[in-house]
């Protein structure tokens, strides 16, 4: 930021500067206050907690110094496994949201100005439905009895019920549908700054359709693509409550196992160690997100 | 022709897969079966299964409860976070500012509330508070929204300059009622989505509140969640139904706001009807060719 204009005028200048100072303490020390003890505090207790041990007791640790957590963490197979899963549902999903996103976006981004903010706001509309209501929209989908298997069966392409709801592609589906407002919404922004005379000097030199998009619009989205794909990689990298509800016993994302050793198991210190690797891991592609941000 | 084509297919088929599992949604809750397809009549009976369901209400009304005080402390320290990366340019520590705003804005939910449970049990061992409950929702849930107001009141300010605040001082006002009367006026459609950002984030969040709950404090997402563990049932769909409902007419209303209040900076064309945007527009003009005119400065660049 800081790209804003500048007082022309030096008595404007030298005033609105006096003004900073005056209003600086007071602007910025409740944030700060809040940001330390909110932000900062946790995320040094995290790594705190990561080196403690499990113990009996209320609440269940004992402090100490002590690798094996973390040890543990990246040395047992299961956990490994929990961390690649998650890479990879993320991937997958990121790379899905990419596929149908990328051309909603392009849609969005030709359609006339006039219409642009009420079909951004039709992709925010269900991103503030609830979120847990969108999973059930999927489940009433999905489930043996639900709308899927439904026209299916009134098709005729099936006999009995398909096992759709508690799989890996019902995962996917939900994550997808989820995250999807957070590839499209940047890539819309990008795709409208771009300036229209490029491709039409593409096409007025000869250019097809295809190598207009492959040769000049593409690789000029390309920020807003690498900006969605962030969005969607790195909070679905810790996710949760998708991956419980829809998918099946079998995909053991780190996000559920953090929660399950946290709350079935109570061992806090190895959730704590669980979730500083998760941090660590993540914050290259988060300080990616805020970089574009700021 | 064909590209005439191609945005009409991608975009109903685009919206078709954001729209058609919650019409279907919306359709089955006004299903008189319980089963989701078939249809036997229509009938409100889920609606009113919803209406005595005690658990869900008395939920319902903690989650509003918590969902409007986080929104609205995260709409202040968002607003004075917002105001110092617009405004005060590199101020001290600027970039750690900005690193902590933004975490909890780009890591997953789990993270941020495992970290914030384990300082909640820290304080509470160390200085015998908070209790756990919907205190600490509260707080937790002010922490994770804080960042989307500061970006939202950023952008507004960023976008707008400072030639307003400049002509009041001009004028004779101190920076304080210069802030009040220019600067807050100019962030208060921010101020307004950003709050309404915050308020939906909290109604939303399942993850964060059932780490730094206590017994006792159960917000709708965990009722629900809950519930769906269990899958997913007609009264459920009755509130989604409800639910929707009630946040298209908050977006409608603020969409309408928003489209009056765009006056000269936002999409809605020229000045808004209401006569204090209307007079901020003149004022922004005004000083516009008056400095023009003045030969040797610059104009400012255009403010939108």
């Amino acid at each position: 930021m800081g790209a804003f204009p500048r007082g022309t005028l030096t008595g404007g200048f030298r005033r609105v500067r006096r003004s900073d100072a005056a209003l600086r303490a007071p602007m910025l020390a409740p944030t700060w206050a809040w940001l330390f003890a909110f932000v900062a505090a946790p995320a040094a207790l995290l790594a705190v907690l990561a080196l403690a041990v499990a113990a009996d007791g209320v609440p269940p640790f004992a402090l100490a110094i002590s690798p094996d957590n973390l040890a543990t963490a990246v040395s047992d197979p299961y956990y490994l496994a929990g961390f690649l899963a998650s890479l990879r549902v993320a991937s997958i999903s990121a790379a899905f949201c990419l596929l149908i996103g990328y051309p909603l976006a392009l849609a969005i981004a030709r359609t006339s100005a006039r219409w642009r903010p009420v079909l951004l706001l039709l992709v925010m509309l269900p991103f503030w439905t609830g979120f847990l209501l969108r999973i059930a929209a999927w489940i009433g989908l999905l489930r043996d009895d639900g709308w899927i298997n439904a026209a299916l069966m009134a098709l005729r392409l099936t006999d009995t019920p398909l096992h759709l709801l508690y799989t890996d592609g019902a995962m996917y589906a939900g994550i997808v549908y989820a995250y999807l407002p957070f590839l499209v919404l940047p890539l819309v922004a990008r795709l409208t700054r771009l300036d229209p005379a490029l491709e039409q000097a593409a096409a007025d030199l000869g250019a097809s359709p295809w190598a207009v998009f492959r040769r000049v619009t593409l690789p000029l989205s390309l920020p807003g693509v690498w900006a969605g794909l962030a969005l969607v990689f790195v909070p679905v990298t810790g996710e949760y409550v998708i991956p419980e509800l829809l998918g099946g016993p079998q995909s053991q994302t780190l996000g559920r196992i953090i929660w399950d050793e946290f709350f079935a198991n109570h061992d806090w210190p190895l959730a704590s160690a669980l979730a500083l690797l998760l941090l660590v891991l993540l914050l290259a592609p988060a300080l990616a997100i805020r970089n574009r941000a700021a | 022709m064909r590209r005439g084509r191609f945005l009409t297919a991608t975009l109903t088929a685009g919206y078709g897969f954001l729209y058609a599992p919650i019409a279907l949604l919306v359709l089955t809750s006004f299903n008189d079966s319980r089963l989701t397809t078939v249809w036997t009549g229509f009938s409100l009976r889920w609606f009113a299964a919803l209406a005595h369901d005690d658990t869900l209400i008395g939920a319902a009304l903690l989650s509003l409860r918590i969902a409007a005080i986080s929104a609205t402390g995260a709409t202040i320290l968002g607003a004075l976070a917002g105001y110092a990366l617009a405004r005060l340019g590199r101020f001290r520590g600027r970039i750690a500012f900005a690193g902590l705003l933004a975490a909890p804005l780009v890591l997953p939910d789990l993270l941020i509330a495992l970290a914030l449970l384990l300082l909640f049990v820290f304080a509470e061992r160390l200085l015998g508070f908070p209790q756990r409950g919907a205190g600490t929702i509260t707080v937790a849930h002010v922490t994770a929204s804080l960042a989307y107001v500061a970006i939202v009141v950023e952008a507004r300010l960023a976008g707008s300059g400072t030639t307003l605040e400049e002509a009041a001082m001009d004028l004779g006002a101190t920076p304080l009622r210069a802030f009040r009367r220019v600067t807050l006026p100019l962030m208060a459609p921010a101020l307004l989505s950003g709050w309404l950002l915050a308020f939906t984030l909290s109604l939303d969040d399942v993850v964060i509140a059932s780490f730094v709950s206590g017994p006792g404090a159960s917000t709708l997402p965990m009722v629900v969640f809950s519930m769906l563990h269990l899958g997913a049932t007609p009264e459920l769909n009755a509130l989604a139904t409800v639910i929707l409902g009630g946040v298209a007419t908050v977006l409608l209303v603020a969409l309408f706001v928003m489209r009056r209040g765009a006056g000269a900076s936002g999409f809605g064309g020229e000045g808004g009807p209401l006569r204090k945007r209307r007079w901020l527009h003149d004022a922004r003009r005004g000083r516009a060719t008056e400095q023009a005119s003045r030969a040797e400065v610059a104009p400012p660049p255009p403010c939108s």
